[in-house]
């Protein structure tokens, strides 16, 4: 691919005057020359030039986006047309699907950022420290966005949250071990059922706790059967489930089958193999799984709408009475019609948002390639295996 | 051997036949499960199967909850009526019209996502460095980590006003295009056209990530064959790269359109949830549209028999969803590209 053009030298350029020694520059075929950067430069001034000639000068139509759609794709005519001159057909084609990839690539960023920075914005408006230690007792619509605050959000995420971990852990740890581990003929149904399970619409998972758990007891009047935490966190339970199954078992799949093969023929268990050394090999992939099921968790709103219902006040039992949480919160607020109330949205969103972000960082510290570090602490690995022998 | 003189051939110890080769049985290697090795496989297995049942539950109890609504409708009048009204009596309710927003709204998302994603995954498996693919799958992660309340209501309170002048560039250019009519004076926001746009940043994560998959198990050698017939990079991905991942592409398509179609929290707050009339609906870019997700997160803690509805609706979002996902991982693992693609 490093073809080398040399300059070639012209015979018979021997005057007084030596030439100058060009600089040797390596070029790749497919590389971007000078002249090329002026080529995509110039197209795109002559593009919206073109353009603003066009949208705002000769036509009443002006709008932006119509002006830079108009303005991209003529763009990519002109570049089309001055490499095909330059380079012929199929460089251009080549050269002109780049801009495009690139371009679209890019395009995936700007709502991203777009989202992230009005969420900031809108949300350091009205978030003050009060925010974490108040909840909505007293606060009135003609009170400002800073008054009050959303402590008994904060204190329902982390209740529901827990709980949902505490029911979904193990059984999609011992659904991943099922998949992966053992040999059973259940493997591919469960399989499939599990992928199923990871598009069902969240909000039908809440749906099924309702009509499951809170509709038929509706009339008893046993507060567990009602609007409270622990519904939620069922219905997250259900949500969580599939996404941390199906995380862990590609994580087991990477551990090496030498590391299964060495326990076993060791005389372990295969219960003790799994334990002992499929868990400790995959410890980091099994958490970074956990903390990003978390972090889908902690954002789901939807299937909270028919479980733990929402509620204004401070209830810190999970099992008893509707409870808020952030992601309710910030969804009651922001259809309110009084500015205060939509700003104490915002600042809600921006709290939970910065959860999730800290959550999918701590997901992503974990899940960092440590390779190097790995080949370094070899020893402690080799007695964890020696362990399993017992 | 000592034969001694005299005695006769016959009386010679004759050499008995060779025993008959044992019949040689297959030993079979069995397993003998230790307690512990047992009580293991039962707990796993146990786990595998409620996985099973709980999906299985979460249906039988939608139908046996839905069965007030749909006795007195009727399964098929249910599924074939626009209009869902409960203030009269008795109470017309069906399930077209959300649908026909629902299934609009998808598609919208889907045919704005496709193309960005597949881009986006080329972008990531041919275009980038080490370095820049890193990064490029940082960012296509996070917009996934990104809770669906947040785009939710980001669109709608910042991203709507900016798409009301795309709205009205596109009907008054392509108006005469059914689907980007507009009636006179009609609000532009609350459109079909807004809520598709957000739900397409939503479902791009998971539509790029099953491409960028099918794509990165393209076999070296046929792209290196193409570059070596002189083959260009982006001919080299015409002739290799895209027709080996057809097949992930209309699964991942078909993926983010099961994604689309239960998307909930967002489509709520964007459309105004009030059930249309199909030739309603097809305007997309003009305020209007219900989705069944959405229509059922609105009426939360409605009185029994509409709750009784939205069951029955839940049940048909339930089916749909789970249709389109299932075909979607069979097109997936059956196509040449996808067969050990994690979807």
């Amino acid at each position: 691919m490093t073809t080398i053009v040399e300059p070639t030298a012209k015979p018979g350029t021997t005057t007084a005057k030596p030439p100058r020694k060009r600089k040797r520059t390596a070029r790749r075929p497919r590389e971007f020359t000078t002249f090329d950067v002026w080529v995509l430069v110039g197209s795109i001034v002559s593009a919206a030039c073109l353009n603003w000639l066009i949208f705002y000068r000769l036509t009443a139509g002006a709008s932006a986006f119509g002006f830079f759609l108009g303005s991209y794709l003529t763009f990519l005519v002109i570049f089309a047309a001055v490499t095909t001159d330059r380079v012929g057909r199929l460089v251009a084609a080549d050269r002109v699907m780049t801009v495009v990839v690139v371009s679209a690539a890019t395009v995936v960023f700007i709502p991203l950022v777009l989202l992230i920075g009005y969420i900031l914005v809108e949300g350091l408006k009205a978030l003050r420290p009060g925010f974490f230690f108040n909840d909505q007792q007293g606060v009135t619509p003609v009170m400002p966005a800073t008054s009050g605050g959303g402590f008994h959000a904060i204190i329902g995420t982390i209740e529901q949250v827990g709980l949902a971990l505490l029911w979904s852990l193990p059984l999609a740890l011992a659904a991943a071990v099922f998949l992966n581990e053992s040999r059973s003929k259940w493997r591919r149904p469960v399989r499939i059922f599990v992928d199923a399970m990871s598009g069902l619409p969240s909000i039908v998972a809440g749906l099924f706790i309702f009509a499951t758990l809170i509709l038929p007891f509706a009339k008893s009047g046993n507060p567990l059967f009602g609007y409270n935490g622990f519904m939620a966190s069922l219905a997250l339970a259900i949500t969580m489930l599939p996404t941390i199954t199906r995380t862990v078992e590609v994580v087991l799949r990477l551990v090496p089958d030498g590391l299964r093969e060495a326990s076993l023929a060791l005389g372990a268990s295969r219960a003790r193999t799994v334990w002992s050394v499929v868990f400790p090999t995959s410890r980091t992939g099994m958490t970074t799984a956990v903390v990003l099921g978390i972090a889908r968790a902690v954002g789901e709103t939807a299937p909270l709408l028919f479980t733990s219902f929402g509620y204004d006040l401070m209830n810190s039992n999970p099992f008893a009475g509707s409870q808020e949480s952030l992601p309710l919160f910030v969804y009651r607020n922001i259809r309110k019609p009084d500015i205060s109330a939509i700003q104490r949205g915002f600042a809600g969103a921006l709290v939970l948002m910065l959860i999730v972000l800290g959550l999918f960082a701590i997901a992503r510290f974990i899940g960092r390639d440590r390779s190097k570090r790995k080949a370094r602490s070899i020893k402690p690995k080799t007695q964890t295996v020696k362990g399993a022998a017992q | 051997m000592n034969v001694v003189p005299g005695t006769v051939l016959e009386d010679l110890p004759v050499a008995e036949d060779p025993p008959a080769p044992r019949e040689r049985t297959r030993r079979i290697i069995t397993e003998v499960p230790s307690r512990a090795d047992r009580r293991f496989n039962q707990i796993t297995m146990g786990a595998g199967i409620s996985v099973l049942a709980l999906l299985t539950l979460v249906g039988l109890f939608l139908m046996i909850q839905s069965s007030d609504a749909l006795g007195e409708t009727g399964i098929w009048t249910f599924l074939t009526r626009t209009e869902w009204r409960t203030d009269v009596t008795p109470a017309r309710i069906g399930v077209l019209g959300l649908l026909a927003g629902t299934v609009l709204v998808a598609v919208v998302a889907v045919a704005i996502a496709v193309p960005l994603s597949v881009f986006s995954a080329l972008a990531i498996t041919e275009y980038s460095t080490a370095k820049r693919r890193k990064w490029l799958v940082g960012v296509v992660d996070l917009l996934a980590a990104v809770p669906s309340l947040l785009f939710g209501l980001w669109g709608f309170l910042f991203l709507s006003d900016k798409i009301v002048p795309i709205s009205l560039w596109l009907s008054q250019n392509f108006g005469w295009i059914p689907l980007f009519k507009t009636s006179e004076d009609a609000s532009l926001t609350g459109s079909i056209f807004i809520a598709g746009i957000v739900v397409a940043l939503m479902v791009l994560p998971i539509i790029t990530s099953v491409v960028r998959e099918v794509f990165s198990q393209t076999p070296p050698g046929e792209k290196e064959a193409a570059l070596a017939l002189g083959g260009t990079r982006w001919g080299m991905i015409k002739t290799v790269v895209l027709p080996f991942g057809k097949g992930g592409i209309v699964g991942g398509s078909m993926l983010g359109l099961g994604r689309a179609l239960g998307e909930t929290i967002a489509v709520a707050l964007l459309l105004p949830q009030v059930p249309q009339k199909i030739s309603e609906s097809i305007h997309i870019l003009q305020n209007g549209g219900a989705t069944v997700s959405g229509f059922i997160a609105n009426r939360a803690g409605s009185d029994s028999f509409t709750t009784s509805g939205l069951l029955a609706a839940g049940l048909v979002l339930f089916v749909i969803t789970l249709g389109t996902n299932m075909i979607a991982s069979v097109v997936v693992s059956n196509s040449r590209s996808g067969a050990g693609v994690e979807i």
